[in-house]
């Protein structure tokens, strides 16, 4: 081995020459995994554009049956978790475990909120019939283009809600390490790196929103 | 793999632990890539096997080796098995992996454990792929056309899918691994143009798995939840588009034969240039002709769909830009035959692998023309000629490629020569098989045989038993290859640390290299290929 | 990139810049304005997701290079749907395509 010739920094692995190195690297390797998902959610949502035009009288009369309050306070939850987070980095970058682990938490509460909100809006579509398969059952004209519909929504937002319990999953990781580490000096890159994955499954959230709930106009 | 006879007092990355444990857990790029070869020779074999019995079953006319449902699922499994677990990890997965780090000076990747992730979710990938061989097999076709695939077909799917999407995670994972390398792990002096052409392949293999693998994961995932639930996405009958399935399938699976190609092309260039003793002719183009190949690649794949019921329109644009992309392929053949033009030719193994990849590629390549003029593919779509020419890319092409990048760098990664006179004579005898092989396939693809059948009239039996030969004595020479590579992993004569007088960083450091891949701090202070400076004198 | 810490009131202000547009998104929804509702909509998240993608993830302080991927994801998810969706406007025996 020939790492004795490097200084020993306990934040450095061995791969690396320097911490800006190190930094930059996870960085990048995070934007270009966050480009994976752009791609992985854009196939279903090219999908959704090419149903919801080919169907868009069904499509309109199907999401009547979404609650757009709720998910409005979804989509509110999930900007008020992304802020934290945020507020988190900055935190973590000025060394402020404490505050770093508070915004940490309301950002992870946030999470399990839209979790709930979205576990009673599911079961409300299971007691109607409205999931995709031999149970499905719709009264209408149109029952191609509603269950289309469903499908693509719970297509959709099943992926988003895995992405959404992954977060609550690695940011528990997160803090337990903050949490365990709190008296030394940390490298803020791990809390960068998962703040621009949740950033980014707040940022499905905001296109899924308009496409899903408000598509064809909603009445106050 | 692991075995260097007698003790050697030089540590390296083979001899610093035999244990199997070390082997399963290693974050050593170098074994990684070790463990994919491994891992895929096995694929290799059982989708070889696959391909000697429909190759068998056509020997004669009536279907008397296999039922029609029986040859549905062996020319599936046969796909599926070498496209998703042998071809798409193959070159950038071996070769890449145990010489991305080396070329660019680097001690390994940027990510390792990451890397030894991508090489356990490829086994699960793999595993869930044999599942669904051993309950029966799929009889879809390696493309999972829905609604076929997805609420007709009564064989286990969803397993061969779930098999597709868990590897394409990992193909995702060394994409991202290998581009955030590339960017920021080069040796001091490394800059851009003075990396090797392989490494320029490499990178634009990871882009195109960056950016087209996730659709592909979707778009099964889609047909395996409509196959789950039973709605229709992709089923006609219930309101959905069997077309969309297609254009998102061949967003990705256009790219991926880039994916297979590409860093064969970057394997040859490599080998061109250490047997003509010369650098690559016209490097900068060679170069940004990857990058070309990756993103023109991304905008050609509706010519999979000029007879599925897409508009002429779009079929007409996408004829269009499929004839662009030949562009940046044939200036990489150009100039590797310039570079040949004049050279000090070294008629060693790897020249003739690099030969052969040459010939059959461009012949691979030129066929694809005809296939993209929207006339002559409503004749030719879905026949042998579509057959044949895909197999002058994906075997001429990307398996030549990756077997001659194997010997070209076997020394190195064994610390082993190979019987050299075997080796030339496994490049012919590949050569010749495969020519046998598919040869004739195009000419019964003209006259009208068209692909996924397992009978067919008397008249092109002549055809058929010329290729099944061809097949046999292809079978024959690649189990000839494995043979005496493995044989000579263990009793071949210890290689130099540079056999060919090539350069590149990977030549400079002994055979096999040391687990942190030199000895000494890499600065890098000339070009690549940089032949005619002088004889002696690196870093 | 690093040394740049942005300031928690730049982190307030997106937020509060959000929230307004998510209040816009749904009221322009209770209107009927034809076929501007969807662009509208869409318009607005664009805006949103530039709000978070700049100043939550930090992409205006980032290295080029992330810049550039970001973008590259962005490109090729513009040729996915733009290269898809015209063989539908040109297909004519689609419900809701045909002219
Ligand atoms: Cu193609």
């Amino acid at each position: 081995m020939s790492t004795e010739t490097q200084e020993h920094d306990p934040l450095l692995a061995h791969q690396f020459e320097d911490v800006e190195q190190q930094t930059d690297s996870y960085v990048l390797g995070m934007w270009v995994f966050l480009v994976t998902e752009v791609l992985f959610f854009g196939g279903m949502i090219l999908a959704f554009i090419l149903y919801r035009n080919m169907y868009f009288p069904a499509f309109a009369e199907a999401h009547q049956k979404l609650d757009w309050r709720l998910g409005g306070v979804n989509t509110i939850v999930l900007l008020t978790s992304s802020f934290t987070m945020a507020m988190a980095v900055w935190a973590s970058q000025k060394r402020d475990y404490g505050k770093q682990l508070m915004f940490l938490t309301i950002t992870v509460l946030c999470a399990l909120a839209f979790l709930v909100i979205k576990y009673f809006e599911y079961s409300a579509k299971f007691e109607h019939h409205l999931v995709p398969g031999t149970n499905f059952h719709f009264d209408g004209q149109n029952q191609n283009g509603v269950q289309l519909f469903f499908g693509l929504y719970f297509a959709l937002t099943g992926l988003h809600g895995f992405h959404v319990l992954v977060g609550v999953l690695v940011i528990g990781v997160l803090m337990f390490r903050v949490w365990k580490l709190r008296k030394q000096e940390q490298d803020y890159v791990p809390t960068e790196l998962v703040g621009l994955y949740w950033h980014f499954v707040d940022i499905v959230w905001i296109f899924l929103y308009p496409m899903l709930y408000l598509l064809g106009g909603v009445h106050i | 793999m692991s075995a260097v006879a007698e003790p050697k007092t030089e540590k390296n990355y083979l001899n610093v632990d035999y244990s199997i444990k070390s082997w399963l857990t290693t974050l050593d790029h170098k074994r990684i890539g070790i463990l994919y070869l491994v891992a895929i020779t096995i694929f290799f074999m059982v989708g070889g096997f696959m391909a000697l019995l429909i190759r068998t079953e056509l020997a004669t006319p009536q279907g008397d080796l296999l039922s029609s449902d029986q040859y549905n699922r062996a020319f599936t499994m046969h796909g599926v098995v070498l496209i998703f677990f042998f071809l798409l990890p193959s070159t950038p997965a071996v070769l890449g992996n145990f010489l991305l780090p080396i070329m660019i000076g680097a001690r390994d990747v940027a990510f390792p454990k990451l890397n030894l992730a991508s090489w356990y979710a490829f086994m699960i990938g793999g595993t869930l792929g044999v599942i669904s061989l051993v309950l029966g097999g799929i009889d879809t076709g390696w493309t999972f056309y829905a609604p076929y695939s997805s609420n007709f077909s009564n064989t286990p799917v969803v397993w061969a899918i779930a098999g597709a999407f868990v590897a394409g995670f990992g193909n995702i994972a060394t994409a991202v691994n290998f581009i955030v390398t590339i960017h920021k792990m080069r040796a001091p002096g490394l800059t851009w143009f003075r990396l090797p052409l392989f490494v320029w392949a490499q990178y634009a293999t990871a882009v195109i798995g960056v950016l087209g693998t996730p659709v592909i994961a979707i778009t099964i995932f889609l047909v395996a939840f409509e196959r789950l639930t039973g709605m229709g996405i992709f089923d006609p009958a219930r309101g959905g588009d069997p077309i969309l399935m297609q254009h998102l399938f061949w967003f990705y699976s256009h790219p991926a034969v880039y994916i297979m190609i590409l860093p064969a092309m970057g394997v040859t260039s490599e080998m061109i240039a250490a047997a003509s003793q010369k650098r690559v002719f016209g490097y900068e183009f060679v170069a940004f002709s990857s990058l070309a190949i990756a993103i023109i690649g991304f905008l050609v794949w509706g010519h999979h769909l000029f007879v599925s019921g897409q508009s002429v329109f779009a079929g007409l644009v996408f004829s269009v830009l499929t004839f662009i992309v030949a562009i940046p392929s044939a200036i990489k053949t150009f100039n590797w035959v310039a570079t040949m033009y004049k050279g000090n030719l070294q008629m060693n193994t790897p020249m003739f692998w690099a030969v052969a990849f040459l010939g059959l590629f461009l012949i691979g390549g030129l066929t694809g023309l005809f296939l993209s003029s929207l006339a002559t593919d409503i004749h030719l779509h879905d026949t042998y000629f579509v057959v044949a020419h895909f197999h002058y890319i994906m075997v001429g092409g990307a398996i030549i490629g990756f077997i001659g990048g194997l010997h070209f760098w076997w020394p190195k990664i064994t610390g082993r020569m190979y019987p050299e006179s075997w080796g030339k004579a496994g490049a012919i005898m590949v050569f010749t098989g495969f020519s046998l092989t598919f040869l004739p396939q195009f000419v019964l693809g003209q006259l009208g045989m068209p692909r996924r059948y397992h009978t067919y009239p008397e008249e092109f039996q002549i055809l058929h038993v010329l290729s099944t030969g061809g097949a046999y004595l292809l079978g024959f020479a690649m189990t000839t290859i494995i043979v005496y590579l493995a044989w000579s992993a263990k009793y071949g004569k210890p290689a130099p640390p540079n056999p060919w007088k090539a350069k590149g960083l990977e030549w400079e450091t002994p055979s096999p290299p040391p687990t942190e891949n030199f000895t000494y701090k890499v600065v890098v202070t000339e070009p690549a290929y940089n032949y005619h400076k002088d004889s002696g004198g690196h870093h | 990139m690093h040394g740049h810490i942005s300031s928690p009131a730049t982190f307030i202000k997106t937020f509060i810049i959000l929230l307004i547009l998510m209040a816009v998104t749904v009221l322009v929804a209770t209107k009927d304005l034809g076929w501007l509702n969807t662009p509208i909509a869409m318009a607005i998240a664009i805006c949103k997701t530039a709000f978070v993608v700049l100043f939550f993830m930090g992409l205006k302080y980032s290295s080029r290079l992330s810049q550039v991927w970001a973008g590259v994801g962005l490109l090729f998810f513009i040729i996915l749907i733009g290269l898809t969706i015209p063989d539908y406007l040109t297909r004519h025996d689609l419900p809701g395509w045909s002219e």
